[in-house]
Formats: C-alpha cells, sequence, structure tokens
C-alpha cells in the first residue's frame, strides 16, 4: 500500500494556491520544505500560550516552555538514536553547527601541518568554514574528487589519509546532485588513522534514517527547515567525550556555571555551546515536525520518494536535449540536470511561469560545477507531498521548453 | 528616429498585446533576444562584465558622430532579449539624451513580475552601466 498523498498534501497549507495561473508544483524541496499545519499551530500556540524565556524560570510559563523545549532536544535524539539527548545542540541551521564544530573542535585540535579532508560534493557551508580554518592554523585542505557520476572516488579518498588528518568533513547526501556518500566507509577508514569525521546532513536527515550510533560519526549537521520544521533552526549531534574536550563556542547566558570577573566555569553539555536566549517558539514547533515524519515513518517516506525519482528520471530522460547531471547509483530524490543549448535560470522561469518551483544555479557548490564544466543546473527535489501526477506536469513543461532549442 | 518616449510607447503597448500569460510573454522576449547583434569575442572580458545573480551580461559602448553605440551580449537568452529592449530605447542616442532619458516602460509591462526582483536587480545594474557610459563621453566631449 503506498502513501495517501492526497491526505499528506491537505495538511500543508501552503501546496493549495495557483502561481502565474497554474495550480502550484512545489519541487524545491531540498532548498526548503514546506510545513504541515501541526508545525504552524505549534509555533502559534508557543506564542499565545506558552511564551517565557526558558531554564531558570520560577513560574508555570517558564516551566512549561522549558518541558517543551527538552521534549524537542529528547525527539531529535530518538530520531537520530544518539545515545542522550545532551549530544544534541541547537544551532541556527547545518552552516552554523558546521562552523560551530570548526570553531571550536577545530581550534583547538588543528594545528599548522595537520589536514583537513573534504569532498568536491560539498556545499560552500563546508568548504568554507574549513578553509577559514586552514588559513587560521596553516592547514591543509584536501578534496576527494569524483566520477563523471558525481560519486566520490572511495580509493582517492584512502590515499588522501594520513596521521596528519585530523577531521573529514562530508556530506551525506548531496544538494546539487543527490548522491549518498558511502559514510559507513568513510568514517570507518577515516577513525583509522585517528580523524574525527562530521556528516552534513542537511539533505539525508529528511530522506534516510539517520542512526549516528551505527554510523558511528563524531558529528552530525542538519536544519529544521529541510525537516518540515521552522527555518532559522539547526542540530549539531556530538558525541559526549568529543563535545566535552572542545572549549564554548560563544560566550554569554546559558552557557555559564559560574562567572566572577576573575574567571568562568562553563555549563555542562549541552548548555555549554548554547549561548543565550535559544530560538525557543522554532525548537518547540520542531516537534510537530518530526512526530510528522514519525506518523508517517522514514521507511515509506523514503519508499514514495524514491518511487518518484525513478518515474521522474524515466519521464525525463525520454526528453530530447535532456542532460542529467549526476547519475550515481544512491541517490536521494534529487534530480539534477540540464537542457541543451539552455541556460539553467531561463529554464527556471519558464518553469516558473507552468507554476512549477525549481532551484537553478550552481546550488553553492561552485567547485562542483567547475569540476563537472558546466555553469550550474536545474533542479526539482522531491517530498512526500509530491506525486506523480506533478511530475507527469514536469516532465510534459521540460518537453515544450526543450523543443525551443531542441527541435 | 523617434524618441526615447516613443520607443518606451511602442514596447508598452506591444507588451499590452501579450496579456497576462506569463509564458507567452517569456517565449517573446526570448525571439527578441535572437535579432540581438553579435558581440565581439574579444570583448567578453571580467571589465565588460555587468554581475547579475545568475547570469552574466557584457557591455561595449562606442561613440560614432556624437551618438553612443552599445553592443551587449548575455548567457541566458531571458537576458539577451531584455537587453534587446534597453538597447531599442537608448542606442545610438547622444549622450544627453541617454543621461536625461526618463525611462518607465520597465515598470509599465510589469518586468519585476516577469523576471523577478533578482534579475530586475541585474537590469538596474544595466541600465546604471549605460548612463555612466554616456556621463564617461559627455566629459570627454567637454574637455
Amino acid at each position: 500500500m503506498g502513501l495517501d498523498i492526497t491526505k499528506i498534501r491537505d495538511q500543508f497549507p501552503v501546496l493549495h494556491q495557483e502561481v502565474n495561473g497554474k495550480p502550484l508544483i512545489y519541487l524545491d524541496n531540498a532548498a526548503t520544505t514546506q510545513k504541515p499545519k501541526s508545525v504552524i499551530e505549534a509555533l502559534s500556540k508557543y506564542y499565545q500560550m506558552d511564551n517565557s524565556n526558558i531554564h531558570r524560570g520560577a513560574h508555570t510559563l517558564a516551566d512549561r516552555a522549558t518541558r517543551h523545549f527538552e521534549e524537542t532536544r529528547e525527539a531529535v535524539r530518538t530520531f537520530i538514536n544518539a545515545n542522550e539527548s545532551a549530544e544534541v545542540i541547537f544551532t541556527k541551521g547545518t552552516t552554523e553547527s558546521i562552523n560551530l564544530v570548526a570553531a571550536t573542535f577545530g581550534r583547538k585540535f588543528v594545528k599548522k601541518g595537520d589536514e583537513i579532508i573534504i569532498s568536491t560534493l560539498e556545499h560552500h557551508s563546508n568548504i568554507v568554514p574549513w578553509q577559514m580554518l586552514c588559513e587560521e592554523k596553516g592547514a591543509l585542505l584536501k578534496v576527494i574528487p569524483i566520477n563523471e557520476a558525481g560519486e566520490i572516488i572511495f580509493e582517492e579518498f584512502e590515499k588522501l589519509l594520513s596521521s596528519k588528518t585530523k577531521i573529514v568533513s562530508i556530506v551525506h547526501a548531496s544538494n546539487a546532485l543527490g548522491t549518498i556518500n558511502p559514510v559507513k566507509k568513510v568514517i570507518q577508514a577515516a577513525h583509522n588513522v585517528g580523524a574525527k569525521v562530521l556528516l552534513d546532513g542537511a539533505q539525508s536527515s529528511t530522506h534516510l534514517e539517520i542512526d549516528v550510533q551505527e554510523l558511528d560519526c563524531d558529528f552530525f549537521a542538519f536544519s529544521a527547515h529541510k525537516l518540515y520544521g521552522p527555518t532559522g533552526l539547526g542540530v549539531l549531534y556530538g558525541k559526549r567525550e568529543v563535545f566535552e574536550s572542545m572549549p564554548p563556542y560563544q560566550g554569554g547566558g546559558e552557557m555559564i556555571r559560574e562567572v566572577t570577573f576573575e574567571k568562568t566555569t562553563y555549563n555542562d553539555i549541552p548548555f555549554k555551546f548554547e549561548a543565550g536566549t535559544p530560538n525557543i517558539a522554532d525548537v518547540i514547533a520542531f516537534k510537530a515536525a518530526l512526530d510528522f515524519m514519525n506518523q508517517i515513518g522514514k521507511k515509506e517516506i523514503k519508499k514514495h520518494e524514491d518511487q518518484l525519482l525513478q518515474y521522474a528520471v524515466e519521464q525525463l530522460s525520454q526528453i530530447k536535449g535532456f542532460i542529467p547531471v549526476g547519475t550515481a547509483k544512491e541517490k536521494v530524490s534529487v534530480v539534477s540536470f540540464n537542457i541543451n543549448a539552455m541556460h539553467p535560470y531561463d529554464v527556471g522561469v519558464m518553469l516558473d511561469a507552468n507554476g512549477i518551483a525549481v532551484r537553478t544555479g550552481h546550488h553553492c557548490t561552485q567547485p562542483l560545477m567547475k569540476r563537472l564544466e558546466i555553469e550550474g543546473t536545474v533542479r526539482a527535489s522531491f517530498s512526500v507531498y509530491n506525486s506523480k501526477s506533478e511530475i507527469d506536469k514536469l516532465a510534459e513543461s521540460v518537453r515544450r521548453i526543450a523543443r525551443i532549442k531542441n527541435k | 528616429m523617434s524618441s526615447i518616449e516613443e520607443v518606451q510607447e511602442e514596447i508598452v503597448s506591444e507588451f499590452e498585446i501579450l496579456g497576462d500569460d506569463k509564458e507567452s510573454t517569456i517565449y517573446y522576449i526570448m525571439e527578441l533576444g535572437e535579432s540581438l547583434k553579435n558581440f565581439p569575442d574579444r570583448e567578453r572580458v571580467e571589465e565588460n562584465i555587468i554581475k547579475g545573480c545568475q547570469s552574466k551580461v557584457w557591455l561595449i559602448a562606442e561613440q560614432k558622430d556624437g551618438k553612443i553605440e552599445f553592443l551587449a551580449d548575455s548567457n541566458t537568452d531571458i537576458t539577451k532579449g531584455l537587453i534587446t529592449l534597453l538597447l531599442r530605447v537608448l542606442n545610438y542616442r547622444s549622450p544627453e539624451e541617454i543621461i536625461n532619458a526618463k525611462l518607465n516602460f520597465v515598470e509599465r509591462i510589469g518586468m519585476g513580475n516577469i523576471i523577478g526582483s533578482q534579475r530586475s536587480n541585474g537590469f538596474a545594474s544595466m541600465i546604471k552601466r549605460i548612463k555612466l557610459y554616456a556621463v564617461a563621453f559627455q566629459a570627454k566631449k567637454n574637455v
């Protein structure tokens, strides 16, 4: 039995509108997913009923807000199967999660001449923080090459590993191409040389079942807004012993145990890394997003998205002038493509005229685009609320657009 | 030669005929771009680029008999069409005409809705660069 997509769509108010006189077909899910009513209502309910600053409040509202806030932390723990909820830190997003690791773990443990390994597939947010760190420390950034299909070449990765390797920071699933990296193998190999591993889970967390203990990664970073949750909220998972070895990220309230003008002692994890009043409302509403996913089940979601991906590739491949970009064997539901002799932006604007929302350009992966010798792609990415009939409409529009230059 | 105002009126009435259908408007703009004059490859250099968000525009200018001739190109077809419209209004005019030109066709045809706000910014940069060329040529004349 497949999922009842109509019923799922009913939970997403934003999907029920027309854009440019056509029913909206939202295929920009890798950029951000839409929000179910339960998330929107949780946000509204928090501000209407519970708004209060968390922790250390002696009153009922503060207690309620604190309880709900910590319930989300526990829900995230379950969602990624962390050992304990203290290993879950709330941040602004994947970008801040990665920056936090670079600025704390990196600053403390990376020395001159050390090496950090990333891959060609990385988003700018998993490149630039490491470049900044390398510049500061005199460390070296090494890049795992990819093959034509857009898969990392594992043997080349193994060659890059040495006792100098301090951090391997790699994307779990590529935002631009959809490639799922063999992260378990990567983690084992990195651990063999004593390096720590950060997984950029911005894309994978919404599509794949995540078990950080089974993966044995040291850090796992992701954003709530790509999992049907609010924007401006992210998660950083880290193993307790690794988190404890790291200095704090920012100084301020919440992260302290005791402050005197002579010396400050720091709070325990996770609070040590959560200086200042956190994004309380969005954290609380994020639980509704996780509940939404859990109710359907990650397995069912993936099955549906895999079917959509396969169907989209079948339909689009028949179109004259269609050029797929990224043909890895293991992919999440992302189809990146170009149309012969057309600029991706033009294709995007024309799809928008048909009510179809896609993303175009370099997808914040300029080095990857350079490696593939293209300026950018058109990217359609599918989510649990997308349907086959939407893909039919995508294919129909792409066919019409492609015909302009591919008669 | 029609005045800047007259050409703008022509463009506005052409777009009125197209109506509200966004898709046919975009097709029309792309078709317009096909008439753009060939841009010399040697001029596709960094200093001639006007950077937009996702598309590149190259623009050069030359003064001939007191008028400015602009040549431009882009890597995207929609932008080529937009350049064609802009040059239809401003090409082969004196620096004074360009400096004093009150461009209103962009808003009147609802360009923002057609091409989106990011591209509209790129379009504004193009107009700015054209006006800067006109100012430079006028200054040269007055030396």
